[in-house]
């Protein structure tokens, strides 16, 4: 199985629903040539870095898809050319770091959505922390009460369980 | 005011001492550069949107060529500019 990614700009100006169903038709067309689409990345509206036929918004789309052999590509290629919704296309094949690249990317380990994910997981481990403290803290005093003063020798935890006894009284 | 200890040289001691250039990439075992983010690209382009040479980059060979693919590819899909002035 090979893997392919074709990435098209769709004309702004066409109505939400056209788009959509322009978008469509290629993953139906990639579909019925026998491709299996891993993924469907709408990248949606962006400005474009130079204006192509007097337009400079385009809607982005990019489709990973895996396919036996590469016969599809070209008549991929020619429908994308003919059609006039379709501003620009570009169809290339991924290597295996390639494929690696785009799985990582889709859970998050790259980029944006990676420092994103770092923080809330920091986050999530600072409260998760103060909440364990919260837990270890309240419970502690009970069972340690008595062996503490049972040995004497361990000044310290005596007087940490009798600030924390004299706080729950 | 010469005499003061805690001025020790005139100029600053580190101009001239060239810092060594290194492949990112190889550094930091990136293998694959996405034509998809140009973010990133921008980083290997001059103002007027020119790729950088490796001897200002410090690309290796290996990944030039790919940084090179990349910023093509990203300029026909107009995620790059060919040609601009002022881009950053």
């Amino acid at each position: 199985m090979r893997h392919y990614e074709v990435t098209f700009i769709v004309d702004s100006v066409l109505s939400s629903d056209e788009i959509d169903a322009t978008a469509k038709t290629y993953q139906d067309m990639l579909v019925n040539e026998g491709a299996e689409i891993v993924h469907n990345d709408a990248m949606g509206l962006r400005q474009l870095a130079y204006p192509i036929k007097r337009r400079t918004t385009g809607i982005y789309y990019c489709v990973e898809y895996k396919v036996e052999s590469g016969d599809l590509i070209s008549k991929i290629d020619l429908a994308m050319r003919r059609d006039e919704r379709i501003m620009r296309s570009l169809v290339i094949k991924l290597d295996k770091y390639g494929v690696q690249y785009n799985e990582d990317k889709r859970a998050g380990k790259i980029g944006k959505a990676k420092r994103t994910l770092e923080k809330a997981e920091e986050s999530k481990k600072k409260t998760s922390k103060t909440q364990v403290v919260a837990k270890t803290a309240a419970p502690k005093p009970k069972v340690k009460a008595p062996v503490a003063a049972a040995t004497v020798t361990t000044p310290a935890p005596v007087t940490e369980t009798l600030t924390a006894s004299s706080e729950e009284e | 005011m010469a005499s003061r200890d805690d001025i020790k040289f005139l100029s600053n001691p580190n101009i001239g001492n060239k810092r060594k250039k290194y492949c990112r990439f190889r550094k930091f075992g990136i293998r694959y550069i996405d034509y998809k983010d140009p973010d990133f690209l921008l980083q290997f382009i001059n103002e007027q949107g020119k790729i950088l040479p490796r001897r200002i980059s410090g690309n290796s060979l290996k990944y030039q060529r790919k940084v090179a693919i990349a910023i093509k590819r990203a300029r026909h899909l107009a995620l790059l500019p060919y040609v601009t002035d002022l881009l950053k």
